[in-house]
């Protein structure tokens, strides 16, 4: 669905696991998709279903041990970061790639200025002065809306608002001016009156800069505002790849819809939410078949038996679901559904 | 800042008056009579009632505190009972040995503990980590008369590496500063290793790898900052058992230090001497604290007086 000369990233069938005592936990679990210059990937999935671990990947910044990256490969401009030597990760990251986090009160140095922890990665890849990174901070605190930033990039951490800090962190990652930004549920930890400002300030940068960005988060609304394409994430696996606009009017997996029928709406009159029944399958006990079955109103026995692949069912949208295979009709009901 | 320290200054001196309290009320309640000691066997009541009289021992002892306090902030300590010489002469000739000796101890502490600590948390259940902890429990264990008696042992006795005791040159720091400092560096190295484990698991490592630095700098620079702040508590408190390991370690070695000096006027009851000398440690303590909340405050800029 989209031309090759534009992708900036493209990940392929990657793995991520940890070997703990109780076992091997497949946090990622083959995932694949793709983002083009200057787009707005959203990947969202409840908590554990490995939204922070593809991200963290894509960095090569998954802790070792426990985590390894167990197999696929992540091209970025044609190149696997994965054969690249850990010198070459170090002049990518923060550089070209560079990363904001969920927790921006603990996401900063408690005992350095904000101003210094921008300029260091100014001096580190751009080589500039002790000055010019300094002097560049403060051009970038005042980028990302901080009032009177050279007071500002002299204090430390504790002595700014969770808002700030995240504008902060954005600062940081895009003083580079890097090509690809991965958003880690950047606003859950704010206000919601923040939330949109620090939405908005990323799509605006976005713009400015012309940088891809990969947004996670949990939020659909999120998704809908700001991405382009969205993937969503079950368990390690990418359920449902199809454009955001898409998800809203036409979704398609069992998951999804019900992510969806689980958001207060203001436009229909609801007496209650509805819930996905059932819990995530534990990391270290996967459904031999389709991680959702156990959930899934629609399961049939073919469910519980093998995982479906990732296929397209449409000019831009890819499901992972029996549903929507020829073998559908001529599956049997599952005899024995788990008590759902 | 500069608020800051004028205020922990003023805070020092209830504190020493408590101080100074607490060891004139000790000496006044051990059994013993200077005034008996020093006159001597064989010495007549009436020698001895004037003697006490001289000395000021008959006035009531409020008296005697207020007017001790009084003398000792204009440096007057007294005299000795035995020397007949000022205390504070005495103190004076002996403190620069002892400080010398707690410099090069605590010098061991951090500078061992601290090199110790992070080589242990950065490369954490290694064979250098292991032993590391393993040397580490050892030093926490052994009482340091005894590590003291064996380093003579094996390296003046045996090897003739370093002079057996006494104080002057380098070589005769070297085998009381490790005695000494062997203690508090085993108890740093534990404190940076857990500090340093819990500071590398913080998001704002992440964030420095994220952005791309060397790992040498995450660990010095964004990592060591914020793991000494538990760790400067530790070397401040190490400081005290420190001065009070000295007694032991000056008497091991036989070096004439303050501590030495403190134990002798116990023993003979020398009373303006033992009250001097245990105040002037006290002060050094308090200030040495002082400079711990200066250096906390320092690394650790969240931290208010109030």
């Amino acid at each position: 669905m989209n031309q090759d000369a534009d992708k900036i990233l493209e990940v392929k069938n990657l793995q991520t696991h940890f070997f703990t005592d109780e076992g091997t936990s497949k946090a990622v679990n083959g995932i694949s998709f793709s983002l083009n210059k200057g787009e707005t990937l959203g990947i969202v999935g409840e908590s554990g279903s490995g939204k922070s671990i593809t991200s963290l990947s894509l960095l090569r910044l998954i802790p070792s041990p426990p985590g390894k990256i167990a197999g696929g490969s992540i091209l970025f401009k044609g190149e696997d970061l994965l054969t690249k030597s850990e010198k070459q990760m170090r002049s990518i990251r923060g550089n070209e790639i560079s990363m904001i986090f969920q927790e921006p009160m603990t996401s900063l140095n408690p005992v350095y200025s904000a101003g210094e922890q921008i300029a260091e990665a100014i001096r580190l890849h751009q080589k500039l002065g002790k000055k010019e990174a300094w002097d560049k901070a403060v051009d970038m605190l005042r980028l990302v809306g901080i009032p009177s930033p050279e007071k500002r990039a002299k204090q430390e951490p504790h002595e700014l608002s969770g808002g700030m800090r995240q504008r902060v962190m954005i600062a940081m990652a895009l003083a580079c001016h890097p090509e690809v930004l991965i958003a880690d549920e950047p606003t859950t930890a704010l206000d919601v009156t923040i939330q949109a400002q620090i939405l908005e300030l990323i799509k605006t940068l976005q713009k400015d800069f012309g940088t891809a960005v990969i947004l996670i988060t949990h939020d659909l609304g999120v998704v809908y505002e700001t991405c382009d394409r969205v993937a969503v994430m079950y368990a390690g696996k990418i359920v449902e790849y199809t454009l955001a606009k898409e998800i809203f009017t036409n979704p398609k997996h069992p998951y999804t819809i019900g992510l969806l029928n689980s958001l207060p709406r203001l436009d229909m009159d609801q007496e209650e939410l509805t819930t996905i029944p059932g819990t995530v399958p534990s990391p270290y006990n996967m459904p031999k078949g389709c991680s959702f079955a156990p959930r899934c109103p629609h399961a049939k026995g073919i469910c519980e038996q093998a995982v479906p692949d990732l296929q397209a069912i449409g000019p831009s949208t890819e499901v992972s679901c029996w549903m929507f295979t020829p073998q559908w009709e001529k599956a049997y009901d599952a005899q024995e559904k788990v008590g759902i | 800042m500069f608020v800051f320290i004028i205020r922990r200054v003023l805070q020092t001196i209830p504190v020493l008056l408590g101080v100074s309290l607490v060891v004139f009320l000790i000496m006044q309640m051990v059994p013993g009579d200077p005034a008996t000691l020093l006159a001597g066997e064989g010495a007549t009541k009436e020698t001895i009632e004037s003697l006490r009289h001289e000395l000021g021992l008959d006035r009531p002892i409020l008296y005697q505190y207020v007017d001790y306090v009084l003398h000792a902030v204009q440096g007057d300590f007294g005299e000795s009972l035995r020397s007949s010489r000022p205390v504070l002469d005495e103190i004076m000739v002996r403190l620069p040995i002892t400080l010398e000796l707690a410099l090069a101890s605590i010098f061991i502490t951090v500078v061992l503990g601290m090199i110790a600590g992070i080589i242990s948390a950065t490369k954490q259940y290694s064979a250098a980590d292991i032993s590391i902890m393993i040397v580490a429990l050892l030093g926490i264990s052994l009482p340091s008369f005894w590590l003291g008696l064996m380093l003579i042992y094996f390296f003046s006795v045996n090897l003739h590496l370093f002079p057996v005791s006494g104080w002057g040159t380098f070589s005769h720091m070297i085998l009381p500063a490790i005695t000494l400092g062997a203690g508090g560096a085993a108890i740093v190295a534990r404190m940076t290793r857990s500090s340093m484990l819990e500071v590398v698991r913080q998001d704002y490592i992440r964030t420095a790898r994220a952005k791309g630095l060397k790992e040498y700098i995450i660990i010095y620079k964004h990592g060591l900052k914020n793991a000494l702040i538990p760790v400067i508590t530790v070397v401040g408190l190490q400081f005290g058992a420190l001065l009070g390991g000295t007694v032991l370690t000056e008497s091991v070695f036989a070096i004439n230090g303050l501590g030495r000096l403190i134990v002798d006027a116990i023993r003979t009851r020398d009373l303006p001497m033992v009250q001097g000398g245990v105040l002037i440690a006290s002060v050094i303590f308090v200030f040495m604290n002082l400079a711990v909340d200066v250096l906390y405050r320092y690394f650790n800029k969240r931290i208010d007086l109030n």
